[in-house]
């Protein structure tokens, strides 16, 4: 993939560096699976992949292993696509308690911050969030003091962390951009694409920004666009410094043009079922693409959501009027939506420390009236479709071999990933947890402290 | 049905009608009768034995007839699992629990639980419902008094606000009893409550009659950030040590006072009372073994020495919260009697939250510690039966082989024995409290939803049936109108 853009020279150079690195792709037949492919193809009871050369070269009932495969018997098992995580901090932020590991925030600049320039595939989170069945990550910012997850005894939660409030100096209203990254093990170039949306909260958030209320933000927002189009139009002008006051910096306009030209996705975190009608209005009188975030009234105008073709990513779990802005918040979100048309992300927690609610709050939309058919896609190819990536997301020969294969029902408690291959290569098992785990699961008998081990 | 409550709630009048008599002084054994001796009895409200329950539960337990359950499969939390099982109940109480045989008496309202399951109503025994409800705004921020590291005086009940809509989602997840307790920003935070979880209009309606008290300590991160934060003790670890051995001397002088005034008394000898302390009354009910000890520790380090602590003023811990590090130190907890809650696998999201692991629970249960898995937020605890299941499965991922029988006690009879309720309920024993869960599956399916719960033998919650679907005061006339699943 993006592999290519690297020069031969460099790439050379890394493959030293990697040493970790697992082998390059190898064939691989996954045989007697049941297959959830996340496309039009639906389940398939029974049947077979091939990986082949980093892609997906024949999946289906009749499909058999070709000569010379490593040949996996999944006995049962459930092969789906690598889950993406929609909307998440992984690779850009280790404890959120602790400033100095997280790189997820704009800092000093607004819609300019460059989320991608802080991706760590060092992080240890990593190899546990392919254990959730993770092979790909939408690694989004906040604002500088944006309410992220947290509960209440603990981690900061505005128990006695102090108010969500923004702090003085806070860049107005967007957050930055976001980059798409992989998980693989040993890429040391992992981000994708970096600069796939810029990020904006609005609602409560974006009106705390404002200096207290929603009518300040969507002006801010609306002056921000005009700023930029003024850019784009006549950048000489600004150049020779004639061009009038702009609200947001030079670098800040500049990461809004492909806003503005419709290129790059506004990615909005709303709540309330006007703010989300006020987000479609903005997109529609500004031209401008949006993805919805959060949305968890978004049932109560879901025909209007549809009616935009707009894609929203969402919490599963979000059932508390936990504020004003989500009063009307329902389990049933997800299918309602969907049901309207809509094309639906489910994400987890937006945290590292929790990425394996992903699937089961898939599982959980089901429970509340999600038809199970449609679950996998909710966690893998819609999540693709709505960040517009391509050549993922789906079992579909020519895909990337981005593949789990689980124990059982990979939406189920009771299960977990058997092997996890991104572009076709098996990634190692080990984590940091494990790691933990089995250090401590027998006592030692050599006398000596759990160190040795 | 109607006599029942009648009968119930008369019993609760007739305790009222006590409690108010012990204010007057005649029915505390330990003091004089006014007039018998020189010492003048102490006013109202100054001394701490006169009045032990001074916002005495008023829960009555609603209407019900008896029911039965038939033909689910049961899961006891005492380790048994029963096919096509048979759970009675009558007058609150559970009357039978047993194999298809078991005998129904005539009269009996008997619910088809053909593919369903059973099990003891749930139990989270780390909640800030009500303290921190939803919406989650500032003028409801009521869980932690953070105005000083020792805050033993304050009870959480104060602060529960009964309309909190997070104890209905409680309820359709099958939580029938919660502990509340005050936040971690203190060394000793306050008084935790127990709560049935019922609708109520006044926090004493929900309070769980006869449950003993707990007392919230915090070890660890959150103390010294937010009193270091504001340049006082404690800033350090250490100091939070120093903070808790300082509170306990103070206690065990203070409840030396009233040892020596009640002495003296009761020797007929002159003596003036020590002055009351709410604070202190608190930490002598725990040297006294009357309160327990709540204790939030992350780290398997903090909890020997928390341990030590205790060891040193002759108070016991009930249990250790988060203890995201239990699967360190199984064999010390299973010594020491200690219990542990804790989370399936929220970690990471700070320093002593960041050697959690998946199989922390699973571990430390098969080291013989006493596993209780707890939510400490609104989300998770409407689902504490999958939270139990994905700690059972990253055990059983490593070949602990647990079973959902055993595993069923992480969320029903373990807390209860932590919160000091487990004689009168979370387990399906015949005499216990009839607080029971119908599941549309196996409890520990991502797919299960509890279909009926029932506190005390009533119905107080029916998935498909509105008229069991209590919303609060707070939703009505709101979008979406207290209303969260299909």
């Amino acid at each position: 993939m993006k592999r290519a853009l690297i020069a031969p020279l460099f790439l050379a150079g890394m493959a030293t560096l990697a040493i970790a690195a697992p082998a390059a792709a190898e064939t691989v037949a996954i045989v007697n699976a049941r297959i959830e492919t996340a496309s039009a193809a639906g389940i398939i009871p029974s049947g077979t992949i091939v990986l082949k050369d980093g892609r997906i070269a024949a999946v289906g009932a009749g499909v058999t292993a070709p000569a010379g495969a490593r040949v996996i018997d999944a006995q049962g098992g459930v092969v789906t696509p690598g889950l993406i995580a929609p909307s998440s901090n992984l690779t850009v932020s280790e404890v959120e308690a602790v400033p100095s590991t997280r790189d997820d925030r704009s800092g000093k600049l607004s819609a300019g911050f460059d989320i991608s320039y802080g991706v760590n595939p060092a992080s240890p989170m990593i190899p546990l969030a392919r254990q959730t069945g993770l092979t790909r990550v939408v690694a989004t910012p906040l604002l500088s003091r944006g309410g992220a997850g947290g509960h209440k005894d603990d981690g900061g939660a505005e128990d006695f962390a102090g108010g969500g409030g923004g702090e003085e100096g806070d860049p107005a209203m967007f957050a930055g951009q976001a980059a798409i990254v992989s998980l693989a093990a040993g890429d040391q170039d992992p981000v994708v694409r970096a600069r796939v949306a810029v990020t904006l909260d609005l609602g409560e958030a974006g009106a705390r920004n404002a200096g207290g209320s929603r009518g300040a933000a969507l002006v801010l927002v609306r002056a921000a666009f005009q700023d930029a189009r003024a850019l784009a139009r006549n950048r000489n002008a600004y150049e020779r410094g004639e061009s009038r006051e702009f609200g947001l910096s030079r670098i800040d306009l500049e990461a809004l043009i492909p806003v503005v030209e419709g290129r790059t996705p506004l990615l909005v975190r709303v709540h309330r079922a006007s703010d989300i009608l006020q987000v479609l209005r903005l997109a529609r009188e500004e031209k401008v693409r949006v993805i919805l975030e959060g949305a968890e009234e978004g049932w109560l105008v879901a025909g209007e959501i549809a009616a935009a073709g707009v894609g929203v990513i969402l919490d599963s779990q979000a059932d508390l009027p936990d504020s004003f802005e989500s009063l009307g918040a329902r389990l049933d979100n997800a299918a309602r939506l969907r049901a309207a048309g809509v094309t639906v992300a489910i994400m987890g927690s937006r945290d590292v420390n929790n990425l394996r609610q992903q699937r089961f709050n898939a599982g959980l939309a089901v429970a509340n009236g999600l038809p199970r058919d449609q679950a996998m896609a909710t966690i893998t190819s819609d999540v693709a479709r709505i960040w517009g990536m391509t050549g993922v997301g789906s079992l579909t020969v020519g895909q990337e071999a981005d593949v789990v294969l689980w124990t059982g029902d990979p939406l189920e408690t009771s299960s977990w990933p058997q092997a996890v291959f991104i572009g076709g290569v098996e990634q190692p098992q080990s984590t940091r947890a494990f790691e933990l785990r089995d250090r401590y699961l027998k006592p030692a008998a050599s006398g000596y402290p759990p160190a040795y081990q | 049905m109607t006599s029942r409550l009648r009968a119930a709630l008369a019993a609760t009048a007739t305790a009222a009608l006590l409690a108010a008599c012990a204010t007057t002084g005649s029915a505390a054994p330990d003091r004089p009768a006014a007039g018998t001796g020189p010492a003048k009895p102490v006013p109202a409200g100054l001394d701490p034995a006169a009045r032990p329950d001074p916002f005495p539960s008023t829960y009555a337990p609603f209407p019900a007839g008896p029911m039965a359950i038939r033909g689910a499969t049961v899961l006891t939390a005492t380790g048994q699992q029963i096919e096509n099982g048979v759970v009675v109940f009558s007058g609150g109480r559970i009357v039978a629990v047993g194999g298809p045989d078991t005998a129904i008496p005539q009269g009996t309202t008997v619910i088809d639980g053909t593919g369903k399951w059973v099990t003891p109503g749930i139990i989270d025994a780390h909640s800030h419902l009500g303290v921190y409800p939803s919406p989650g705004v500032a003028s409801r921020s009521d869980g932690n008094e953070a105005i000083d590291p020792v805050t033993a005086n304050v009870w959480a009940e104060h602060s529960v606000w009964p309309q909190d809509p997070g104890f209905n989602r409680a309820r359709a997840g099958g939580v029938t009893t919660l502990q509340i307790l005050p936040g971690s920003a203190n060394l000793f935070g306050g008084r935790s409550v127990t709560l049935r979880n019922v609708p109520s209009v006044t926090m004493q309606g929900m309070k769980f009659p006869g449950a003993p008290y707990g007392l919230k300590m915090a070890c660890g991160e959150n103390p010294k950030r937010v009193y270091g934060g504001k340049s006082r003790s404690p800033s350090t670890a250490m100091g939070n040590v120093a903070g808790y051995r300082r509170a306990w001397i103070d206690a065990a002088e203070y409840g030396r006072k009233w040892d020596d005034y009640r002495a003296k008394v009761s020797r007929g000898e002159k003596a003036d009372p020590p002055k009351r302390d709410l604070g202190l009354d608190t930490l002598v009910g725990v040297l006294r073994g009357e309160i327990l000890v709540q204790n939030h520790c992350y780290r398997a380090d903090e909890m020997a020495v928390m341990i030590d602590v205790a060891r040193e003023f002759g108070y016991r811990i009930t249990m250790f919260h988060h203890a995201s590090e239990a699967y360190k130190v199984g064999p010390l907890l299973a010594k020491e009697g200690i219990c542990f809650a804790t989370w399936a696998d929220w970690q990471g999201f700070k320093m002593e939250s960041y050697d959690g692991i998946e199989a922390n629970a699973a571990i430390a249960y098969r080291a013989g510690a006493c596993t209780v898995i707890h939510s400490d937020d609104p989300t998770i605890t409407q689902r504490l039966n999958q939270e139990a299941a994905i700690a059972m499965a990253a055990g059983n991922r490593i070949g602990l082989k647990i079973t959902d029988a055993e595993a069923i006690a992480w969320i029903t009879l373990n807390p209860a024995r932590a919160i000091g309720i487990d004689g009168q309920t979370g387990s399906l024993v015949a005499g216990k409290r009839a607080d029971v869960v119908l599941w549309s599956a196996d409890p520990f399916s991502i797919y299960a939803q509890a279909d009926k719960v029932f506190i005390d033998g009533a119905l107080v919650y029916d998935r498909r049936d509105p008229r069991y679907q209590p919303r609060s005061d707070f939703e009505l006339g709101q979008p979406g109108e207290g209303a969260f699943h299909p």
